[in-house]
């Protein structure tokens, strides 16, 4: 991560100029939020789409958005406000997550870059799905274009969903058009104490598998707090209309007897929290990972990391992620990984000092056959590989 | 008429030894290249195109299918994956030096956790298989393409499948969580599973839709999602298409989302109450079906708001559902539109262009206007909620300068289409009807990054080539 990058073209073409004048690897960045996260990069100059900005497009009728990539997320979420829509995925600000509190909001290229979802995921909307056209620019300095502005689009190969995630390794986000979704009415969250995380999954998974439209499933386990709620207890959170809302409460509150209900502002604060991982307050020297697994998998699991690491955790997505807070050693990675792989999920590591990072698998291992496919991918977008080498694996 | 690539004469010249070798992978009668029996896979729902393949394998497991996949890499064999056939724009045509393969023996659901909300089923299961497999506990599986009843999961994904309900639940890519999927070389990979999202690249959502293009996919793992406590319909009629596409945008814009909001012109109107006697409004030149979900106190508030915003745009008439059978009323003609063209025209051409919906009125017009230029009448019906349109050409197949005309009609609506910011496809796929047409939504360098992607996959293009890419300036595909 660089205060200052080297490159900051102001342009699509002036990115495009960078790239087919690079004479090596470039470390591809939006505001570098994140750029904590993964492998350190084997670049000497940083390029950051920052100065790329403004909205290009917003059609609230079509819940449409386009936004050139380093237009941050604030000055989108307060442009979508005034029509009264949001992004559906919920993209977070890390920055405190990250350690790097100062460092200007995420942009979302950035965010797109690396897929980053919050609570509103489980309603089956990742950033990823909600990226309806992506401009880019290719290793080789080419401007191109995939899918589109609107919501329906299957023309050829989707390179959007290759680029989302790929965090700057297959391409530079210049601009992305997003669609959106109406802003609710209300917002309501039932918070229910529970004994551990056995219980608590299971009384996510009650309400998630309720009909009444659960768009948030969380728990902060015991010692882990958020907005004056402490755990161990279960979130779960409603949003539409007026009517719904109260209707869907009173079903839920019935079903799961001694639960509080927060509202409004309380209640979208709790949330803000949860999106933004801040209720895991990792300390300066502990490592954060994010594991994602069947939601069922998620109590053993969880158990094993506090047994063998000393881990603290949030769960969200029902149980489906856990983001995970422990020491930053070798030891505690390797607990990390071998406990995702026992539950049959997968896990990213998005905190840990540059050396440990450099040295382990940050994501899990590909078998031979995929790991074949990743390098000729990556060779078909960047066939000089001069973007963001060594960002997500050794080598690649 | 659309070109396809010449028959590799290596490989019709070695046909009865492929044929030998494959019946050697896939035993008993899984392997057919009897012409009769070749008959029911020489087209899909694109029958204007028919084209007989080599042979047509019928694997029943996973192995097999990696089995028959390496052994047409190494004897540089093509290959047409094929679900249930009924693609619309042609993605399951054979080539006649091409060995089809038919995933409908794979039919096994093999887990369903309500839990986990989640379902692994193997490629061959329908659409509304998967639905049926988890109804009784009060689950569905969300996409729903109008061929639910016979389309398999496999092509769902290949496709990447939509439907009326994807407003609100979004289509394939967004319902996915894992998928068992085979190379060209016959090496069998894992991708997602029961967890949210990938920790690397996402090659679940690079084969969504990728129409057999990157290899096949033997099993999906699906998302089930709870049902709402039930759904009802409205219908809003309107003297114009400018008015109804005005009502359209009010509607988007209220903060209040539909599960389903569909669009029928006039000649469209006309034609499904002719066929389902559904009691649609015959003086309205554009009909709106409006669909809500909840509980009936909810679905009772989501239908007065939407009567209001429709009221602000002086309807000629409205009706609003009072029980699940008026619903099914107003959706039984649209349910049932495709068959209503049917019957007023000996075959039509169902187009599948997406257009920013604000788009609306000014493409309708020009429709209108081509629609008389060439002399062949179209009725309108589609998805209003994201814009994808559904233009059903009407035309005689018997008559070859009809069906040119056709053609030729529904490019100019596909081009409109791009020119008003819109694309080619928003649910059928590229496939072989719409090949040609790729380079007017895309540039030479985006169609050639697309093309390198594939061969990073498939560098031989032996998969289900001569679709999705244009023929020329590809030496491997020369027709």
């Amino acid at each position: 991560m660089s205060a200052v990058p080297d490159l900051a073209p102001r342009t699509e073409e002036e990115v495009a100029t960078a790239l087919r004048n690079a004479a090596g690897p470039l470390a591809i960045e939006g505001s570098g939020t994140t750029m904590g996260m993964l492998r350190p990069v084997q670049a000497s100059r940083t390029l950051s789409t920052r100065k790329l900005t403004g909205i290009t497009l917003l059609r609230p009728q079509e819940m449409v958005i386009s936004a050139r990539a380093g237009t941050t997320l604030p000055e989108i979420e307060a442009a979508l406000a005034g029509h009264n829509q949001i992004l559906v995925p919920e993209p977070p600000d890390l920055r405190v997550l990250m350690g790097v509190p100062d460092a200007p909001p995420p942009s979302i290229g950035g965010l797109v870059a690396a897929n980053l979802s919050g609570p509103r995921r489980i309603t089956g909307f990742a950033l990823r799905d909600a990226v309806l056209g992506i401009r880019f620019v290719n290793g080789a300095g080419e401007v191109l274009r995939s899918g589109g502005r609107v919501h329906k689009n299957v023309t050829g190969l989707d390179l959007c969903k290759l680029l989302a995630g790929s965090h700057g390794t297959l391409g530079v986000i210049t601009e992305v058009t997003l669609k959106l979704g109406p802003a609710a009415e209300r917002v309501a969250t039932l918070v229910v104490r529970v004994a551990d995380e056995a219980e608590g999954v299971a009384l996510l998974s009650a309400g998630l598998t309720s009909p009444y439209g659960v768009t948030g499933a969380a728990m902060l386990p015991r010692g882990v707090s958020a907005g004056g709620v402490a755990g161990p207890v279960a979130l779960l959170r409603l949003e539409d209309v007026e009517a719904s809302v109260t209707y869907r409460m009173a079903r839920l509150r019935a079903a799961m007897p001694g639960g509080e209900v927060l509202e409004g502002e309380a209640s979208r604060a709790l949330w803000r929290a949860v999106r933004d991982v801040l209720p895991l307050a990792p300390a300066p020297d502990e490592a954060v990972w994010r594991v994602s697994v069947r939601p069922s998998r998620a109590p053993g699991m969880v158990a094993a990391l506090r047994d063998g690491i000393g881990a603290r955790v949030l769960l969200d997505w029902g149980g489906g992620v856990a983001w995970v807070a422990g020491p930053a050693t070798a030891e505690a990675h390797a607990a990390v990984m071998a406990a995702a792989g026992v539950a049959g999920g997968i896990f990213i590591l998005f905190r840990a000092p540059d050396p440990l990072r450099a040295a382990m698998a940050v994501i899990p291992p590909e078998p031979p056959a995929l790991a074949g496919l990743s390098a000729r991918v990556k060779a078909a977008l960047d066939p000089a590989g001069r973007l963001n080498p060594g960002r997500m694996r050794a080598g690649g | 008429m659309i070109a396809l690539p010449a028959p590799k004469p290596e490989v019709m010249g070695r046909r009865d030894e492929i044929l030998a070798g494959l019946r050697a992978l896939v035993p008993g009668d899984g392997v057919i290249s009897e012409p009769l029996r070749l008959r029911p896979y020489e087209t899909d729902g694109l029958s204007a195109y028919r084209q007989p393949p080599l042979a047509v394998v019928l694997p029943s497991s996973t192995e097999q299918v990696a089995a028959v996949l390496r052994f047409c890499h190494e004897n540089g064999v093509r290959v047409v994956p094929r679900g249930a056939g009924t693609s619309l724009s042609g993605g399951a045509l054979p080539l006649a030096d091409a060995v089809v393969i038919g995933l409908m023996r794979m039919n096994r659901i093999l887990d369903v956790s309500f839990t986990d909300r989640l379902a692994v089923v193997e490629a061959g299961v329908t659409n509304l298989g998967i639905t049926k497999a988890v109804e009784g506990e009060g689950f569905f599986y969300a996409p729903d393409p109008s061929s639910q009843l016979a389309c398999m999961i496999g092509g769902n994904v290949m496709m990447n499948s939509g439907g009326a309900h994807c407003l609100k639940y979004g289509v394939t890519a967004n319902n996915l969580l894992g998928v068992k999927f085979v190379t060209i070389t016959g090496d069998v990979i894992e991708i997602g599973g029961g967890h949210l999202d990938a920790a690397g690249y996402d090659w679940l959502g690079i084969i969504t839709g990728s129409e057999g293009q990157l290899g096949i996919v033997t099993e999906v793992t699906v998302r089930i999602l709870r049902a709402a406590e039930g759904q009802r319909a409205m219908l809003a009629a309107f003297s114009s298409t400018e008015v109804a596409g005005a009502a359209v945008d009010a509607i988007m814009a209220s903060g209040v989302i539909p599960v389903a909001l569909e669009f029928m012109d006039r000649p469209c109107i006309h034609a499904c109450e002719a066929f389902a006697k559904a009691g649609y409004p015959l003086d309205a030149e554009a009909m709106l079906i409006i669909e809500v979900e909840g509980s009936l106190e909810e679905q009772d508030a989501l239908l007065a708001r939407l009567r209001d915003i429709c009221a602000r745009f002086d309807p000629i008439s409205m009706r609003v559902a009072t029980s699940a059978e008026e619903s099914l009323a107003i959706w039984k003609g649209r349910k049932g539109a495709f068959g209503a063209v049917g019957r007023i025209s000996p075959d039509y051409l169902c187009m599948d262009g997406t257009i920013p919906t604000g788009e609306l009125p000014h493409v309708l017009r020009r429709i209108g206007e081509m629609s008389e230029s060439y002399g062949l009448a179209v009725a309108n019906v589609f998805h209003a909620g994201d814009g994808n349109l559904h233009p059903l050409i009407m035309f005689d197949a018997n008559d070859s300068e009809s069906f040119r005309k056709a053609e030729a009609f529904g490019a100019d609506i596909l081009k409109l289409c791009v020119e008003v910011g819109g694309c080619l496809t928003g649910e059928h796929g590229v496939g072989v009807e719409k090949r040609d047409l790729m380079p007017v939504q895309f540039t030479g360098p985006e169609l050639a990054q697309q093309r390198r992607v594939k061969s990073a996959f498939d560098p031989g293009w032996l998969l289900n080539p001569a679709k999705v890419f244009p023929l020329s300036d590809n030496p491997l595909l020369s027709a």
